[in-house]
């Protein structure tokens, strides 16, 4: 339906022409920010391929040795962080929309959000001063007892700043979008179906488990998704909590844990030469490339699921 | 009437913002004037600077202007503390008229190239602040340890492992020294402060630290911090650790007195102000440049080697006449040795010695509109 449709017989009005002319102009608008965005990271990025390599720091040799250690702690971490935040998530998100009673249903979603609300420096610091402190003894358990699994394998960092710690700030800071769009999705499932799996004598578990869940996966992995995106780009958090080097590792409670691209660039760009800065753009670039390809994924997941639930 | 309006869009918006990004980015490579950074009418009645560089000048620098503003009324100075890399790329665009850097520019160099071409002439390069660096560590029951620099560089080199280590004991008798290990905690972000401390032990080493200076940690093992703050955080945090700092920001940390000669010397200001003072310049430095290669292996009594040293680069001439009077005005005072003073007392920093202060002085002055 074009933007100024109207019934026959009847003039366009000009409140039509004004909003039709404001709307799109927002949507474009946005189109070229974003694409302004990625042209000034290929414009400014594109001499950081091909510098000095003595820039990219001792015995790296290309820029793929330096980004490869980068981009890999980035997934880690967001990965890690996906595993604290999407069983609490989800979890909470059910709660909202189907076990709790009304009036605690409101309150609980709105303490969600404020988490939303906190900066991401407050929960660095955070982290990095208190929440490490409060995981010592568990990080000196984890290394004294589980060393033998590979996560764990230590020794234990003195102070608590590790990639454990990362982990649970970032799961907590991406928990209110997941838990936001779950519960949202959650909430839209057709109360037909709810109805017919209670009336086939279901518990309130097997409802969710046969009415919910099915109808709700692509808005759930749209959630995800999100989380996973904002998990990617997060920088004050996970610079300020732990100590971090570009290494390929999956220690999580040693001295030192992988370091993310969003990290390093803000650990170096005040500090670098032009050249450095060139580099540094183009690691920028990398991670762009790389979160606009896991949207991508995204969107072509949900696409594929609304398309067998339209069968 | 829909496939047109797609047709159009791609195209269109993929245009505009080439235009655009292209429109932007051509800016920062012109040769711009230095016009820009300053505004108003000349003398010292008045006037704006906008400069920026080095973050470990920053407390002194916020002083320096509060103390300049306060006797020159009219005068608005910011300076921006965005990091040496950034201010000196500003320089060398024309942005800022002058900028705090932890390290000079080196000579011969793309940067320096840039800079002789913004100036029209070789940049001024003076030094404004020294600040001694001490190696903080945070071990129960012990207060302070004598170090030298061999051990040092062991310890940070991964060789040294636990705390009773005999080249530890031998060097602090009576200390009772836990069997703990070694946590070593480094800069995670490029910095002046690392630059000079892996200076120092690359020089005073004794073959110990075996890779070149670098505002880059060479390895990836032990813990690090971001910012001077991060690193004291992380010593603060854990039972064992060692890292390095600016000497004003210790707080209640354990601090280690470097073998300087045959005595330990605890770090002080006239310590390295001295060193710095006898130290000879670097080769590349010409008739107005104030730049030292510090001497790292100085066995003067009283001597404390391990220091950063910041400098100020400026332009010898500038084609606005009020930008030049105010730069001259604001340099010669932070050179001053009321200056320094002010800016010893503000940051915890090491005053430059009379004689210093008076050869920069002497460079500054000389500072004048084309």
């Amino acid at each position: 339906m074009s933007l100024t449709t109207r019934p026959p017989g009847r003039p366009l009005a000009l409140g039509d022409r004004i909003f039709a002319g404001a709307a799109r102009t927002a949507g474009l608008l946005i189109l070229v920010v974003l694409a302004g965005v990625f042209v000034f990271l290929l414009i400014q990025g594109a001499p950081g391929l091909s510098v000095d390599p003595s820039t990219y720091g001792q015995g790296v040799t290309s820029f793929w040795a330096y980004v490869g250690p980068l981009l890999f702690g980035t997934i880690f971490i967001s990965i890690l962080a996906l595993i604290v935040a999407v069983p609490f998530a989800l979890g909470v998100a059910l709660f909202i929309s189907h076990y709790a009673p009304r009036r605690l249903a409101t309150p609980v979603a709105y303490v969600i959000d404020l988490l939303a609300a906190v900066p991401s420096v407050v929960y660095g610091l955070w982290g990095g001063i208190a929440l490490s402190q409060a995981l010592k003894p568990v990080i000196a358990w984890l290394g004294a007892k589980l060393d033998w699994i590979p996560l764990f394998q230590g020794p234990a960092s003195p102070n608590g700043q590790t990639a454990l710690t990362a982990a649970l700030v970032l799961g907590v800071m991406i928990l209110p979008i997941i838990t936001a769009i779950s519960r949202e999705v959650f909430a839209q499932t057709p109360r037909l179906n709810e109805e017919a799996a209670i009336g086939l004598g279901a518990t309130r578990w097997e409802v969710i488990r046969l009415a919910v869940l099915p109808h709700a996966k692509s808005g759930v992995v749209a959630g995800i998704m999100l989380g996973l995106g904002r998990a990617l780009g997060e920088t004050m958090a996970v610079t300020m909590v732990y100590s971090s080097s570009p290494k390929y590792m999956i220690d999580i409670i040693g001295d030192t844990s992988p370091q993310t691209i969003a990290a390093n660039i803000a650990n170096n760009y005040a500090e670098a030469t032009p050249d450095k800065q060139h580099v540094l753009i183009a690691a920028g670039l990398v991670l762009f490339a790389f979160t606009f390809a896991v949207n991508f994924l995204a969107r072509w997941a949900i696409s594929r699921g609304e398309r067998k639930l339209t069968r | 009437m829909k496939t047109s309006f797609r047709r159009a869009v791609v195209p269109g918006v993929a245009a505009i913002a080439l235009a655009a990004s292209l429109a932007a980015c051509g800016d920062n490579n012109g040769n711009s004037t230095d016009a820009a950074g300053a505004s108003g009418a000349a003398g010292s009645s008045g006037g704006k600077l906008a400069a920026g560089g080095s973050s470990a000048q920053g407390t002194a620098q916020t002083a320096w202007i509060a103390a300049y503003q306060q006797q020159n009324s009219g005068v608005t100075i910011n300076y921006d503390p965005v990091g040496s890399g950034a201010g000196r790329t500003s320089f060398e665009s024309g942005a800022y008229p002058f900028a705090g850097s932890d390290a000079f520019i080196a000579n011969p160099s793309d940067e320096y190239t840039k800079a002789k071409a913004e100036c029209g002439a070789d940049p001024i390069e003076v030094p404004d602040y020294i600040s001694p660096i001490a190696v903080v560590f945070n071990l129960k029951g012990v207060d302070s340890l004598k170090l030298d620099a061999k051990t040092i560089a062991g310890i940070f080199a991964g060789k040294i492992t636990k705390w009773n280590d005999p080249a530890i004991a031998s060097q602090n008798a009576g200390v009772k020294l836990p069997a703990t290990p070694i946590h070593t905690v480094h800069r995670s972000d490029d910095s002046g402060t690392t630059q000079n401390f892996t200076d120092y032990l690359s020089k005073a080493g004794e073959g110990a630290w075996t890779s070149p200076a670098s505002q880059t940690w060479p390895s990836t093992d032990g813990l690090s911090g971001n910012g001077t703050s991060g690193v004291i955080t992380a010593i603060k945090g854990g039972d064992g650790t060692i890292g390095y700092a600016d000497a004003s920001q210790a707080g209640g940390l354990g601090v280690v007195s470097i073998k300087v000669g045959s005595s330990y010397n605890a770090p002080s200001a006239q310590g390295a102000a001295a060193v710095v003072a006898k130290s000879g310049l670097d080769k590349s430095a010409t008739a107005n440049q104030l730049i030292f290669d510090v001497n790292r292996t100085d066995t003067s009594s009283g001597a404390y080697p391990l220091l950063l040293v910041s400098y100020l680069i400026a332009c010898p001439t500038y084609s606005d006449s009020s930008t030049a009077n105010l730069v001259k005005g604001y340099l010669s005072y932070i050179v001053s040795q009321d200056g320094q003073k002010a800016g010893a007392s503000a940051a915890g920093s090491a005053p430059l010695t009379s004689d210093l202060s008076d050869k920069a002085t002497a460079i500054v002055s000389k500072i004048a509109a084309k």
